[in-house]
């Protein structure tokens, strides 16, 4: 017989196997999942849960994909939070002018409570990255928050009811899109097609018949 | 205490006692005979057992997997159902069902091209294969490489069935897709002159793999839901296309989706529909465990089967050759290619490194579990074996340091459930992750059907049967956008007809002329499980 834990699934007391996750005992609890559920891997964020151990103040968030089923859970959902998200053209944005303050003021509005980092399933520092996001240090801002899967626990938890996830989406494209250096291999390569260069020797490939294209392909040259 | 059972503690061990002589030798590639030979006895692909012959249909006559056999030939929602086609929910330009990479990239070019886009998912946008791509992207942007080069790898490892012009169309536009996607912002890892750090994936003879650390696909899926976003494209999520429409013409028309919320049938038309809907991993053929997001049932390939497209290659799979074997948390999850491809080699019971890390997909899957089964050395792990992946070679080869920069995601997979990968080796076992084959398309991703048509996992025959690592990361992309784009400039001039089902009651028809008799109702639109919950129905859902 496996070890048993019981626990409230959305309020519903249930008995269930210890090795499950969250996710995996709701369903063995009967409950046909189709919102709150992703990609079941830890990385898209749908499924982010809240809870609490019976009889305990503590609040937790977790991804209830990755996150093993424990006796005396109390489990809640978070599904859809709903962000404030702005729209920009990024064509006509600059890393410049203090721009995700301009887009995002409320960040300023962080207390240094640090809830965020507290509650992210990713282990980011959160409530660093905001801060790289006031300084205008976005590239910083990019790779601190690079980890994050959208689950939105963070906003959840902030009593400045900033949208983090948000604020490092648009640090990460502002860097990819002007801080990185530009790539002039892509570029040269990109004019080379346009030109036409490889019109020749991709006709030639399509028509070689299969003797011919296994030869090259068993004797090509591979880099080291 | 080890997160190891005592067993494979004693196996970790002979790991270690070997590593040393392991760590700078170069194994030995297999020839083309090798190759066949494995594959033909231990790929899952070539166990006869698991194949049906389809009945109806224009792939009449083809083998398929049992599983998604049963789907093709099953009925359809709306078999009892009276809808009034003439009371549109929604009229648009453009209908994109799917909200993956490929749908995205799709949305994305469509609205660009003037369009009036409807994107459809069953869940939401980025929950999708590509959120959880890990390894890279291919494109042939360096001095050493060209599309040609890139071509001949992709032909060679699709054991040459590839479709001509599908492949050349990947191959030519793999640099502009990088450029559009670094455009967007996505963050691809350069060296500090903007340089890309390209590497090698299975089967590729040239490092030609872009990456975003290990989380590629992830990266790219939330900046283009982002920029769908900013671009104000409407999406509608859980709702699920249950059958598409046609005009009575037969040119595509638009689809019924379910609504989950309301539970009510909804329909669509559209001058041109764009299927995106994704793989089958969450069919689990053969009962393997799966790398696939939950909503991976092959949707999109029953919708376009009914309506008359054909499939090509339906009968092919990739088993990504390292699942996770143990712990069961993570079971049948990924571990991407990239943890062979920057030095750790697979390693058996024995400590014996058998192959060499960077077989293609199919190779190394065969091979592993020959490993396995015929010459039992094969670690005991759940209900199982598997093999080890002898990942602290990665930090010795190349410096301390080297996994928590280029492999942060698995570290942290692991790491949560005690296993420290730097330190100990990890256990792996072949899971189904990609459905080489799919809807038949030409160059312009548009099928038989006039005014279908399809881009992503669910399209077959870019790969042949066998796609490589980095390859379809790239083909949503290049095939979402060429599909956007065409259907947008189609649906300019496109007039349509009433709007029918009437290929829906006529595949009925052949069904039970075929002398099929089928509970099956499909699409199958989410998997049902119940981790061995004892007597209750399965019989659930919609």
């Amino acid at each position: 017989m496996e070890a048993m834990v019981t626990a409230w699934l959305l309020g519903k007391k249930c008995t269930v196997p210890a090795t499950l996750t969250i996710m995996d005992a709701m369903e063995y609890a009967g409950f046909k999942l189709i919102r709150g559920v992703g990609c079941r891997n830890g990385f898209c964020g749908a499924c982010a849960v809240i809870y609490r151990l019976k009889g305990t103040t503590e609040l937790k968030v977790v991804l209830a994909c990755q996150t093993k089923i424990e006796e005396g859970m109390c489990v809640g959902k978070i599904e859809s939070f709903p962000l404030n998200k702005r729209s920009f053209n990024l064509e006509e944005l600059r890393p410049t002018d203090n721009i995700i303050g301009q887009l995002y003021p409320e960040i300023y509005s962080c207390i240094g409570c640090n809830a965020c980092t507290k509650g992210c399933p990713e282990g980011i520092n959160v409530m660093q990255y905001i801060a790289y996001a006031q300084r205008g240090e976005y590239e910083k801002c990019a790779r601190e928050s690079f980890d994050c899967v959208g689950c939105n626990i963070c906003a959840s938890r902030c009593p400045a009811q900033i949208s983090h996830s948000a604020v490092g989406l648009l640090a990460r494209r502002l860097t990819g899109r002007y801080l990185e250096p530009q790539c002039a291999h892509l570029e040269k390569r990109v004019a080379e097609v346009e030109q036409g260069l490889y019109r020749e020797p991709l006709t030639k490939l399509k028509n070689l018949p299969l003797a011919e294209l296994q030869k090259l392909y068993n004797n090509r040259e591979i880099e080291k | 205490m080890s997160a190891y059972t005592e067993e494979m503690l004693k196996s970790i061990a002979k790991v270690e006692s070997t590593r040393a002589a392991r760590l700078h030798v170069e194994l030995k590639r297999f020839t083309a005979e090798e190759k066949d030979a494995v594959l033909k006895k231990f790929h899952p692909d070539y166990n006869t057992a698991a194949f049906t012959t389809l009945s109806v249909g224009p792939n009449k006559g083809d083998k398929v997997p049992k599983e998604l056999g049963a789907l093709l030939e099953g009925h359809s929602r709306l078999e009892k159902v009276q809808l009034d086609l003439q009371r549109l929910d929604y009229d648009v330009d453009v209908l994109i069902i799917g909200g993956g990479g490929a749908g995205a990239s799709a949305a994305l070019e469509a609205n660009k091209g003037g369009a009036k886009v409807l994107v459809v998912t069953k869940l939401k946008m980025g929950y999708a294969n590509t959120m959880m791509a890990e390894g890279g992207i291919q494109a042939a942007d360096k001095a050493n490489d060209g599309p040609d080069v890139h071509y001949l790898d992709a032909l060679g490892g699709g054991h040459y069935k590839n479709i001509p012009d599908l492949l050349e169309e990947l191959v030519e536009n793999g640099p502009a897709a990088i450029k559009w996607l670094s455009d967007l912002g996505v963050l691809f890892d350069k060296q500090a002159d903007g340089t890309m750090v390209t590497t090698h994936g299975g089967g590729t003879s040239r490092k030609r793999m872009h990456a975003c650390a290990d989380c590629t696909g992830a990266e790219i899926m939330r900046v283009l839901r982002d920029e769908v976003q900013n671009q104000g494209i409407p999406v509608l999520d859980y709702a699920p296309a249950v059958e598409l429409l046609l005009d009575q013409e037969g040119k595509a028309a638009g689809a019924v989706l379910y609504d989950y919320d309301a539970e009510e049938f909804l329909v669509v038309r559209a001058k041109t529909v764009i299927i995106a809907t994704g793989g089958a991993g969450r069919l689990h053929y053969q009962g393997f465990p799966t790398s696939n997001h939950y909503g991976a049932t092959a949707d999109g390939l029953v919708l376009a089967y009914r309506a008359g497209a054909k499939l090509i290659y339906a009968n092919s799979s990739q088993f990504h050759p390292t699942g996770v074997g143990f712990p069961a948390q993570i079971y049948g999850a990924l571990v991407t290619e990239k943890v062979r491809s920057i030095g750790a080699q697979l390693v058996n019971s024995e400590g014996e490194a058998f192959m060499h890390p960077l077989e293609t997909r199919d190779v190394a899957t065969a091979t592993i579990i020959r490993e396995c089964t015929e010459r039992g050395k094969g670690v005991k792990a759940l209900d199982g074996v598997a093999l080890w992946l002898d990942t602290p070679m990665i930090d010795q080869l190349h410096g301390e340091g080297t996994i928590a920069t280029r492999i942060p995601g698995m570290l942290k997979m692991f790491g949560q459930f005690g296993i420290d990968l730097r330190k100990e080796p990890v256990l792996v076992y072949p899971t189904l992750h990609y459905q080489n084959g799919g809807i038949l398309i030409d160059k312009d991703a548009e099928t038989s059907i006039p005014g279908l048509f399809v881009a992503g996992e669910a399209v077959g025959g870019i790969h042949g049967t066998n796609r490589l690592m980095g390859n379809s990361l790239l083909d949503i992309i290049v095939f979402g956008r060429i599909a956007g784009t065409k259907a947008a400039a189609q649906a300019k001039t496109t007039k349509l007809a009433a709007l029918s089902l009437d290929h829906v009651a006529k595949f009925a028809r052949d069904l039970a002329a075929a002398g099929i008799k089928t509970e099956v109702v499909s699409p199958k639109l989410l998997p049902v499980y119940t981790h061995g919950r004892p007597s209750r129905s399965e019989k659930r859902g919609i």
